[in-house]
């Protein structure tokens, strides 16, 4: 069955390639036989390109020709052109890609109205004859930022068209929200905007921030340069940038934090494709970690930090690998879920690890931690036996806890700051179909979703009571 | 007569093969410590309960197996065909892509109805194989969606199809500390569902189950592996084939018939534990013995302790003395830990089984008041070992084992569904809160049942 990746935008689309080059790197270590599985299946089509044109599809036997199952969407052409030159340039076919040359402006309004509403017909009609291809579409994948303007407002539009369209499938975004310091003064309007876009439409929301990517690069490449790992960094890691260089460079390392997201992706999906002795698919994540229409939001941390690099560690102490999934900077946003109250939480262990690993680990770790009254002992777990190349085991923790909310609060300061000024407004009031109450039901919708949050805060710490049973006369 | 077994889900895949391995590893052994017209009848016995014969050199499971995604049934399929020893039809599965997502309201009220006719067809097409049916075995989990979900669908539709076949549906109860978020609101659904189309419920408990094997079986690292091949163990010491009467002549006929009638005697009574000793590591097997009289005096203190192996048993427990309390069935004279049973049935394989007393069972302390002792307690017996144990027993009971676990669960369900959480996932799919509550109130009646035993 399978996943449907739409990269929407710079961001999403550095992050996409990222994800197809490890996608296809994980196959091809794990399928020895060049023969096109299912597992294969869930990312790529297997197609029959020697009659040339379109080709048919090939279910089994085999592999001829992989191709992705995906949609690239940008409005400019620079990063997508680049994937098409680039070592994946046989992966896609031009039926997969809408661009455009001018790009966004760094403004929702164009790529969510303008875009939209220009390319609705374009990008439905690509939307159907990939899903047309899969023979059991279960879910849905955006990878955008919410900072600029393409990836923000056109991944939002794609997202509620999805909805439109194929109101079954599951739509999880991996969304990488701006920073602080980003460049891109209207970053909090796009963001807030989107926001809404992101509460009202999706299953799902894995939240990303630029800062605990950079820490966790730079954390990794401290382990490597201090030698206590006795670790070699081989030719072709991951982690150095294309320039061949083990150096951190001046700008920031984005081919690592890309590489970081991309991980996330295939981890979360390992599960639907390899087999294992407790599956976790998906639907279960999406099940078991929303107990609440609008609290999708899932913090999510990948351990051991070396498996998304190219390092050849012995593999140090498992019990190692669990603490680390519940402590602050291994986290991919900035927070601190042990502090906070969980509402849920995941573990997909991939590799090498038994059950009695995983049980003994929640028991020793469940007691620091803060769960919601009225889910104590509500853990999702999933063993999968297929490992990260080149590495023996992992971990993927993702939590339903309310530690996003200090992300939002930031999130809503920095765009009162601006909006309050007015600043920049006239750029999106005048894109058609923009007002202001636009703005004023996005901030609204936020305001919402922070006060859901505090509200679960406050019960943290406090009295159990639970409530009475059912009494049944005799 | 034959048995369908009838795998459900991840679980009563993983599991289903694993005792139809256990099974034929049994058989096959060369360790049976009786005569060899014993071994052939216990042999054919065997195979007719549990495989049919095909064409094919090796017996073929008389089995269905149901999944929602398709990699465990490709697994369970190509490594029973590779043991070389026994295989499923391969024909006689149904599975589907997208799972379930541990949504029992997903299993129940989408995938059964809508794949009803296909996977009846093959209950139907197995059905037909056996000379005799005796009914259906069925395997799942409690936690996920399909097992539990389209698990409790699949009972209804054999109860409404089989009116007259025995159903009896093997349970398995999570991890306390989870596996699954939503597993309690499964387990209740599941339960309360089950209750109403199967005969009884045959109960393994995976915290249990894990003890077992961090414990008795000294395995460092637990596998699910593990975990299932304790339960094929146990499962297997109780459907292997046996005598049920002292002078029978031949191997029972009808096993899952013969559990219900001596276990369950009121349809408000279904719900089944199970305790098999001894369990020990392979390597250890050749270094012990055991006793009769010891393995009984354990199994009974198991029993009214309600311990759940054979360590750490509290021997302080001791059932009310008779005719020094006032009879009622909210006793407060007896002790609080003590397990009270309404029928028991004790099984016994292997050496000098004719010889051994039990007495001890019979003592109608031991019993709720409104049975006849003699009524309440049975025993099964063949001299043939079982799976390498020159000496083992197995009780499975109808007693307040399962209170405690059933009053957890249905706790934390209904300690979740007061906040109201999750329920959108389940009204999604068709099940609202008034399902819940009719689920709830049913349970609350079974554990209020077993409470004043």
């Amino acid at each position: 069955r399978v996943s449907l990746p739409f990269a929407v935008g710079q961001c999403g689309n550095q992050v996409g390639c990222r994800f197809w080059e490890l996608a296809l790197r994980e196959h091809a270590a794990v399928n020895q036989k060049g023969v096109y599985d299912e597992a294969l299946s869930s990312f790529f089509r297997n197609v029959d390109t020697r009659s040339g044109g379109d080709g048919t599809d090939i279910s089994k036997g085999k592999i001829c020709s992989l191709k992705a199952r995906a949609l690239l969407i940008d409005m400019e052409e620079g990063v997508v052109n680049e994937i098409l030159q680039g070592p994946l340039r046989d992966v896609f076919d031009s039926k997969q890609l809408i661009t455009d040359v001018s790009g966004s402006g760094n403004n929702w309004a164009v790529g969510h109205k303008l875009y939209g509403c220009q390319y609705r017909e374009n990008i439905v009609e690509k939307l159907r004859k990939t899903a047309e291809h899969c023979d059991c579409l279960q879910c849905f994948f955006i990878i955008h930022s919410m900072g600029g303007g393409t990836g923000s407002g056109l991944g939002t539009f794609v997202l509620n068209l999805l909805e439109d369209e194929f109101p079954e499938v599951y739509r999880f975004v991996t969304s990488v929200y701006p920073s602080g310091e980003d460049d891109v003064i209207t970053s909090p309007y796009n963001s807030v905007l989107a926001m809404k876009e992101l509460n009202e439409h999706a299953d799902c929301v894995l939240p990303i921030e630029n800062e605990s990517l950079f820490d966790i690069v730079n954390k990794i490449h401290q382990m490597i340069n201090s030698g206590k790992l006795g670790s070699t960094v081989k030719q072709t890691s991951l982690l150095t940038s294309s320039a061949g260089s083990a150096k951190i460079a001046q700008e920031k390392p984005f081919d690592a934090m890309n590489n970081i997201v991309a991980n996330l992706l295939l981890n979360l999906t390992s599960s639907a494709r390899f087999e294992g002795s407790l599956n976790m698919d998906l639907n279960e994540i999406s099940m078991n970690l929303v107990p609440f229409p609008h609290l999708h939001y899932l913090v999510s941390s990948l351990t051991p930090l070396y498996t998304l690099a190219d390092v050849n560690v012995p593999p140090r102490r498992l019990d190692q690998m669990f603490s680390d999934a519940f402590s602050r900077d291994h986290q991919l946003i900035q927070a601190d879920p042990k502090h906070s109250l969980y509402l849920a939480c995941a573990l997909l262990v991939r590799g090498n690890v038994q059950l009695s690993d995983l049980r003994r680990n929640i028991e020793r770790l469940k007691p620091s931690l803060h769960f919601v009254s009225w889910n104590q002992e509500g853990w999702k777990t999933g063993l999968c036996s297929v490992p990260p190349v080149g590495h023996s085991h992992s971990l993927l923790a993702l939590a339903n806890n309310t530690c996003v909310k200090p992300t939002f609060i930031k999130l809503k300061e920095r765009f009162m700051k601006l909006y309050k000024k007015k600043a920049h407004l006239h750029h999106y009031l005048h894109i058609d179909g923009m007002e202001q109450n636009c703005f004023s039901e996005a901030i609204s919708s936020l305001s919402d979703l922070i006060e859901e949050y505090s509200e679960l805060d406050a019960t943290k710490g406090g009295p159990r009571t639970d409530p009475g049973r059912l009494k049944i006369t005799v | 007569m034959s048995i369908v077994t009838v795998q459900l889900g991840q679980c009563g895949n993983q599991i289903g093969r694993e005792v139809f391995n256990t099974i034929c590893s049994d058989v096959r052994g060369a360790h049976g410590l009786c005569s060899k017209k014993e071994n052939q009848s216990y042999h054919d016995a065997c195979k007719d309960r549990f495989f049919s014969e095909e064409e094919s050199e090796v017996p073929v499971a008389r089995a269905v197996l149901v999944d929602m995604e398709p990699k465990v049934i490709n697994q369970t399929l190509s490594t029973a065909a590779r043991s070389g020893s026994w295989k499923y039809d391969h024909r006689s599965h149904f599975c589907q892509k997208q799972g379930s997502g541990n949504n029992w309201a997903n299993g129940y009220s989408v995938h059964g109805p809508r794949h009803k006719e296909v996977i009846m067809n093959l209950m139907q097409k197995q059905a037909e194989k056996c000379d005799r049916l005796g009914g259906f075995f069925t395997i799942m989990s409690m936690a996920g969606g399909t097992g539990s979900g389209l698990g409790a669908f699949v009972t209804q539709c054999l109860r409404d199809d089989f009116p007259s076949s025995f159903i009896l549906n093997h349970i398995i109860w999570p991890y306390g500390t989870g596996e699954v978020i939503v597993q309690n609101y499964n387990s209740v659904l599941t339960l309360s569902h089950l209750y109403q189309s199967s005969d009884a419920l045959l109960v393994h408990e995976n915290d249990v189950i894990h003890k077992i094997c961090a414990q008795r079986m000294n395995i460092k690292q637990i596998s699910f592996r593990d975990v299932n091949q304790v339960i094929a163990h146990q499962l297997g010491s109780v459907f292997q084939p046996t005598y049920t009467a002292e002078c029978g002549l031949h191997y029972s006929r009808n096993p899952l018939g013969d559990l219900m009638e001596t276990l369950v005697p009121h349809p408000e009574f279904k719900m089944l534990g199970l305790r098999n000793i001894p369990h020990m590591p392979e390597n250890s097997l050749a270094y012990s013995t055991f006793s009769w009289p010891g393995l009984i005096k354990h199994l009974r203190q198991m029993l009214i302790a309600n311990a759940k192996m054979e360590e750490g048993i509290d021997w302080q427990v001791r059932p009310p003395h008779l005719g020094s309390s006032v009879p009622s069935s909210h006793s407060t004279n007896k002790p609080l830990h003590f397990n009270t049973s309404l029928a028991n049935l004790v099984i016994l394989r292997g050496k000098d089984v004719h010889s051994v007393d039990l007495g001890s069972f019979r003592d109608p302390s031991l019993y709720t008041c409104w049975l006849n002792p003699q009524d309440a307690f049975n025993a099964w017996k063949t001299p043939r070992a079982f799976n390498k144990y020159e000496k083992s027993t197995s009780l499975v009971s109808n007693s307040q084992f399962l209170l405690k676990p059933l009053d957890n669960v249905v706790g934390k369900a209904w300690n979740m569904f007061a906040s109201k959480a999750y329920i959108h996932q389940y009204t999604k799919f068709g099940i609202e809160e008034e399902d819940f509550l009719d689920s709830f109130t049913a349970l609350e009646q079974v554990i209020s049942s077993y409470t004043n035993l």
